[in-house]
């Protein structure tokens, strides 16, 4: 079935990228699906009509934590339009997550997070289905429920499950606590950080079609083919039955990975009445039984000789999680590598709460551990009267400082040497709380990105048609990271044809399977298995030929090698179709593959009210080969700005009582808004990772947002002299602290 | 019970696009599902149903609102707007075609909304009235960065796409935006 795989065993020395003539690849190409999205003829979840289409809405439990003593829908069902309040066991009680094709925890009888879906009412429109949502009476017997972490952090216990090996629950070498009395510097500090939302801006949303015995599910999903999978184990269907399509998703970051209640519930609806339904979630239902990223508390010590080397590194993390889940915020993740030091302790431990389900979210790990070691880095800087640049720089380790490996390329260096040339970092305020401009306090803040760079299976199948069009399709998802245009553009420069002439077709699980859009690694997977396919159709294109693949070049249409000049048309019949795939090898056991970078920001922060406003910000990556340097940058100004939310207003701020979440909508949650993002300069540098993949490129979408906080709350406290370790940095926090208002 | 009163139909006239429309719609339905879920004209965007995201934003004779605050029946005579009457993905309004230069987008699912907001936007700029920035209320100069950013705070864009469709906006505003 498969015609030629990539797997990554040594490095890919010669990319064929590097050859093509006329290369897309690296340049600022506008979006092929760009006029469709700007246009509104891009269709997403919700925007299917099957003919006799109903409308489901979700019910929720109303409290934390419980059992359902009874459910009276008499009152709703008498309701015009009313079809049915449906109650099935195999509905879910917690969101999906990456993980394969377990069913998420099913059952709708018990609570154990408030705002759990417990049912689903379906009417013939969305108004009646949404007014008799109303008038279901429901009736618990609510149970004591542990929902607040930090009162409950004495049970932490260690996470039952590593995540495949990714997640290092716990990590130590030498002696910390000799280190900590030897040192000379010595940091030792405990840090907080929110739940909080992905916050999409297209809500979860089904459409589920039976028709003949298979479901047709219109979803907004990251990874269609997981959602299939959990899909059909939840359903008790051999996945074939099932068809998910997702071919433009309206952002995702990691909340919309596993199947989610709302598929469930509108596939059993579905099923039960014969009628396609609907389920769009509220915004308030993608807050409360989504999945949120979770809350953490950080223990951090760094110390160090007098002259700025680490000896001792120390990152224990608190986090919470709904009892039997797996997944944990594995916030020690960048800690492992980025700073050398011989002693060292990373650990990770998980109190059970019944609170909405915790999953991935943009860069899970990297975005609050950085959060915390990044600013104990800039607080060791100052303890040590050192330039925090400086401090970094003596801090480089020449290979893994835990594992004996090398790193497959690492320009943490060039990036804060760029980066402070490119700010200007030479003309910081340099003593907290003195640099005034009326009555705003202006300071200046660094911090460090890094990111895990993963490698997975991945399948695209790639065709030449007869008439010289070519078609790539695979299952992989663009959640506006590029996707589309990126494999046009693979595609474009190595079979020769313009750009105009590749058509890439998404988000179907009938076509080849991908890893999905998630963790950095959808362009990099689905990128090299394209890479597979095109290599495999240049040799039977110059098979066809009669030339020696070797020789040969495809520039518009046109092959040519020593004596042949042949256009492609004539080679592929009625057509020339491979499947590409990767799988994952050696290289990943033997190299630390990372992407890196480095945030420099200016802050204002107003000395009457603690108001923070970012005014000025540059940041510098290295990512490998960049792809599309126009997305690319794209997805690095997203994630800073997802840094910023995360330093200055994003918070979910659970009920201790109940653990409902309180911000349950865009009005209260804070994600930012034009007017606190000021001009974001973006600059990445050359390089090449031939460890990684035979593109040579690493994931770029979580990396912005990795340590963009960091360098917010250093700006912060460079400002005003006021460090504040509980995120979000809101100014009821800063206010006492501030300097005396009369200069 | 209000909502069986409710649920009797009402006929509704909307005109859209330049086209009219003749409906019988739940009183309760919004403006904003009458064109995705009865009119299937899908561009306008559903992101929080309570104006406070912005994704729902058309002109309602030429003004920009949010179409999930407002019912339906409000609007029998009203000309309404929507991304699908601006352009065509094969014949882009010039706005729209700076999105697609500038990167105004990642998603794409708030973008109907910022395109219809900065219409609205600029018009509200052009007739002179203030924002909060307030000293720079008066229309005779052209729009800066700073104003486009507060003028455009209620279109949340969480793949943040913000300095970009600023960008946008303003090569827009510049060059196409003085005859619109």
């Amino acid at each position: 079935m498969m015609d030629a795989s990539v797997k990554m065993d040594a490095p890919f020395e010669h990319s064929l990228l590097d050859e093509s003539p006329m290369p897309t690849i690296g340049r600022e190409i506008a979006r092929i699906d760009g006029p469709r999205k700007v246009s509104g003829a891009a269709r997403y979840a919700a925007e299917h009509f099957p003919e006799e289409v109903l409308h489901g809405v979700l019910l929720r439990a109303p409290v934390g934590c419980g059992r359902i003593s009874l459910v009276d829908a008499t009152a709703a069902l008498a309701m015009p339009g009313v079809l049915a309040v449906i109650r099935d066991e195999r509905m879910i009680r917690n969101a999906g997550d990456f993980g394969g094709d377990a069913a998420p925890v099913q059952g709708v009888e018990e609570v154990a997070y408030f705002g759990q879906p417990i049912g689903l009412v379906v009417a013939d429109s969305l108004e009646r289905a949404r007014a008799a949502s109303l008038c279901v009476r429901v009736s618990f017997e609510s149970q004591p429920g542990v929902f607040d972490m930090m009162a409950a952090r004495d049970s932490a216990l260690p996470p039952t499950d590593d995540i495949f090996g990714l997640f290092l629950i716990h990590t130590e070498q030498g002696d910390v606590e000799r280190a900590a009395g030897e040192a000379q510097a010595l940091v030792d500090t405990v840090w907080e950080t929110p739940s909080q939302n992905h916050a999409a801006m297209e809500p979860h949303a089904s459409v589920a079609i039976w028709k003949e015995g298979r479901l047709t599910l219109h979803g907004s999903y990251q990874s269609p083919v997981v959602t299939r999978d959990q899909l059909a184990t939840v359903m008790g269907l051999p996945p074939s039955q099932i068809r998910v399509l997702s071919p433009f998703v309206g952002g995702g970051f990691g909340g919309k990975l596993g199947v989610m209640p709302e598929a469930v519930a509108a596939a059993i609806a579905a099923q039960q009445l014969g009628r396609p339904v609907k389920v769009v979630m509220t915004r308030q239902q993608v807050f409360e039984t989504t999945g949120r990223r979770p809350m953490t508390r950080q223990r951090i010590r760094l110390g160090a000789n007098s002259d700025g080397r680490l000896t001792l590194v120390q990152h224990e993390t608190i986090t919470d999680q709904l009892e039997g889940e797996v997944f944990f915020e594995p916030a020690g993740l960048a800690t492992h590598l980025l700073y050398a030091g011989e002693n060292r302790v990373v650990d990770h431990k998980v109190v059970r709460t019944n609170k909405q389900l915790a999953v991935s979210m943009r860069a899970p790990g990297e975005a609050v551990g950085l959060l915390t070691l990044e600013c104990a880095m800039d607080e060791l800087a100052e303890a040590l009267s050192l330039d925090p640049i400086e401090l970094r720089l003596r801090n480089e380790p020449k290979s893994h400082p835990e594992m004996d490996m090398p790193f497959s390329s690492r320009a943490l260096v060039d990036c804060l040497r760029q980066g402070a040339a490119r700010f200007g970092w030479e003309r910081r305020n340099t003593s907290p709380g003195q640099m005034r401009d009326g009555d705003w306090l202006v300071g200046h803040g660094v911090a460090a990105a890094a990111r895990g760079n993963l490698f997975g299976p991945s399948r695209v199948r790639a065709t030449i048609q007869g008439d010289g069009r070519v078609v790539v399709e695979t299952e992989m998802t663009d959640i506006g990271t590029g996707t589309y245009t990126i494999l046009a553009q693979i595609a474009a420069d190595l079979l020769g044809v313009p750009l105009k002439q590749v058509e890439v077709r998404l988000g179907d699980t009938d076509d080849p399977r991908s890893a999905g859009s998630g963790g950095s690694w959808g362009a990099t997977t689905s990128g090299s298995a394209l890479y597979a396919a095109c290599a495999e159709l240049r040799a039977r294109l110059a098979a066809a030929a009669g030339a020696c693949v070797d020789a040969v070049t495809l520039t518009d249409g046109i092959l040519t090698a020593p004596g042949i000049s042949r256009p492609i048309t004539e080679l592929v019949g009625n057509g020339l179709s491979v499947e590409g795939a990767t799988e994952p090898g050696e290289s990943n056991r033997r190299f630390n593959q990372t992407s890196y970078g480095a945030h420099f920001c200016e802050v204002r922060v107003n000395a009457v009210t603690g108001e923070v406003r970012v005014s000025r910000w540059t940041s510098v990556f290295a990512a490998g080969r960049i792809l599309n340097l126009q997305t690319a940058i794209s997805q690095a100004i997203g994630g800073v700005v997802f840094g910023i939310g995360g330093a200055l207003t994003e918070e979910l701020v659970h009920d201790p009582r109940t653990g409902k979440i309180v911000n349950r909508d865009l009005g209260e949650y804070h994600v930012p808004a034009h007017a606190d993002i000021p001009a974001i300069d973006i600059q990445f540098l050359e390089e090449r990772d031939l460890v990684a993949n035979p593109l040579h490129a690493k994931g770029v979408g979580e990396l912005g947002v990795c340590g963009a906080g960091a360098a917010i709350a250093n700006a912060v406290y460079n400002a005003t002299g006021v460090r504040v370790r509980q995120f979000p940095i809101t100014l009821d926090k800063l206010l006492p602290g501030l300097p005396a208002i009369a200069e | 019970m209000s909502w069986i009163e409710a649920d009797s139909g009402a006929a509704v006239t909307l005109s859209v696009n330049g086209t009219r429309h003749d409906l019988k719609l739940d009183a309760r339905v919004t403006l904003l599902d009458a064109l995705r879920e009865h009119l299937q004209l899908t561009g306008t965007k559903k992101g929080c149903d309570h104006g406070q995201c912005g994704a729902c934003t058309v002109l309602v004779d030429g003004r920009r609102i949010n179409s999930c605050l407002s019912l339906a029946v409000m609007h029998q005579a009203d000309e309404i707007t929507t991304i699908e009457g601006l352009g065509t993905a094969h014949k882009l309004h010039p706005l729209q075609a700076a999105f697609v230069a500038k990167d105004g987008f990642q998603c794409g699912y708030c973008t109907s909304g910022q395109i219809c907001s900065a219409i609205g936007m600029l018009g509200e700029w052009r007739k002179g009235w203030p924002s909060h920035l307030g000293d720079h209320a008066g229309a005779a100069s052209a729009i800066d960065a700073a104003e486009i950013r507060e003028r455009m705070s209620g279109n949340l864009c969480r793949c943040a796409a913000y300095p970009r469709i600023v960008e946008a906006i303003e090569h827009y505003a510049i060059h196409e935006g003085a005859d619109t």
